[in-house]
């Protein structure tokens, strides 16, 4: 059962995935991506790793593609909205995706909980998540901290109003 | 372990040659970015698969610190983006030609 979800999500992925990189519309490729993240975040829950695929969804298919569809709007355009096309070819390959993905979720949650362990030969509950983190690794934690920071702050001297009278304003 | 860890790995590069071809063919600075978005979550997937391979943290520990290094590589570039669209008015690639390379 768990071998053969593996299968069926990692053919998803790599469909989200060419279809992610052949769409013209950048926001078409996010929306795939998030399709092709959520199915990675799916095979890391078989592959024993319940809190990393939390965190696959919140962090990477919620924060990092809301920056991308933000950075997208923010420089593309405004286009009047088009009419929806009627045309079944359009809809019918991101619903087949969105439900076969649906499916394998419920699945994964369907399974018997008591039973986890037979989903896969490790794993690994946030509680050994958290102690393996902080006792072993704390300083690539504080690194890793120290590294958004810096990207932080890059960000937000990149993301200035470039005015060029600027400096004789302040002097 | 569910499935071989070579059908892992293999998943994993065709993920990679996938983002790796989408970084090199596209145009277009954003679906660059996404190529090399793709590009890190195939290692992620080979790191989460070590570490059922081999009964070890490790892996999955990495995979987070991964993640956290792809947010931060994002939001830089992702300000970089909207520079570039204010400074020069494009994100085509093809038009930043300035160094002559």
């Amino acid at each position: 059962m768990a071998t053969l979800l593996f299968y069926i999500l990692a053919t998803i992925t790599l469909l989200s995935t060419v279809l992610c990189l052949t769409r013209k519309n950048p926001v078409h490729a996010v929306l795939y991506l998030v399709h092709a993240l959520f199915a990675l975040a799916l095979l890391y829950f078989l592959l024993g790793a319940p809190l990393l695929a939390a965190w696959q969804i919140i962090l990477y298919a919620g924060a990092i593609m809301v920056l991308f569809l933000f950075v997208i709007m923010l420089i593309e355009p405004p286009v009047a909205e088009s009419r929806t096309s009627g045309r079944v070819i359009h809809w019918l390959i991101p619903a087949i995706l969105s439900g076969s993905l649906l499916a394998c979720g419920g699945a994964l949650i369907a399974m018997d909980p008591a039973a986890t362990n037979a989903i896969a030969s490790y794993w690994m509950t946030p509680r050994d998540f958290g102690r393996a983190l902080f006792v072993h690794y704390g300083l690539a934690v504080e690194v890793i901290s120290m590294i958004l920071l810096f990207a932080a702050v890059g960000a937000f001297h990149l993301g200035r109003r470039y005015r060029p009278t600027t400096k004789e304003d302040v002097s | 372990m569910i499935v071989p860890l070579g059908h892992v790995l293999i998943l994993a590069g065709l993920l990679f040659v996938a983002g790796l071809s989408g970084v090199l063919l596209r145009r277009n600075l954003i679906m660059i970015l996404i190529g090399v978005e793709i590009m890190i979550n195939a290692v992620g997937l080979v790191l989460v698969g070590a570490s059922a391979y081999w009964r070890s943290p490790d892996g999955q520990l990495f995979a987070l610190l991964l993640m956290a290094v792809a947010a931060a590589e994002v939001t830089v570039a992702l300000a970089l983006v909207v520079y570039l669209k204010r400074s020069r008015g494009t994100i085509d690639v093809n038009r930043f030609d300035g160094m002559q390379g």
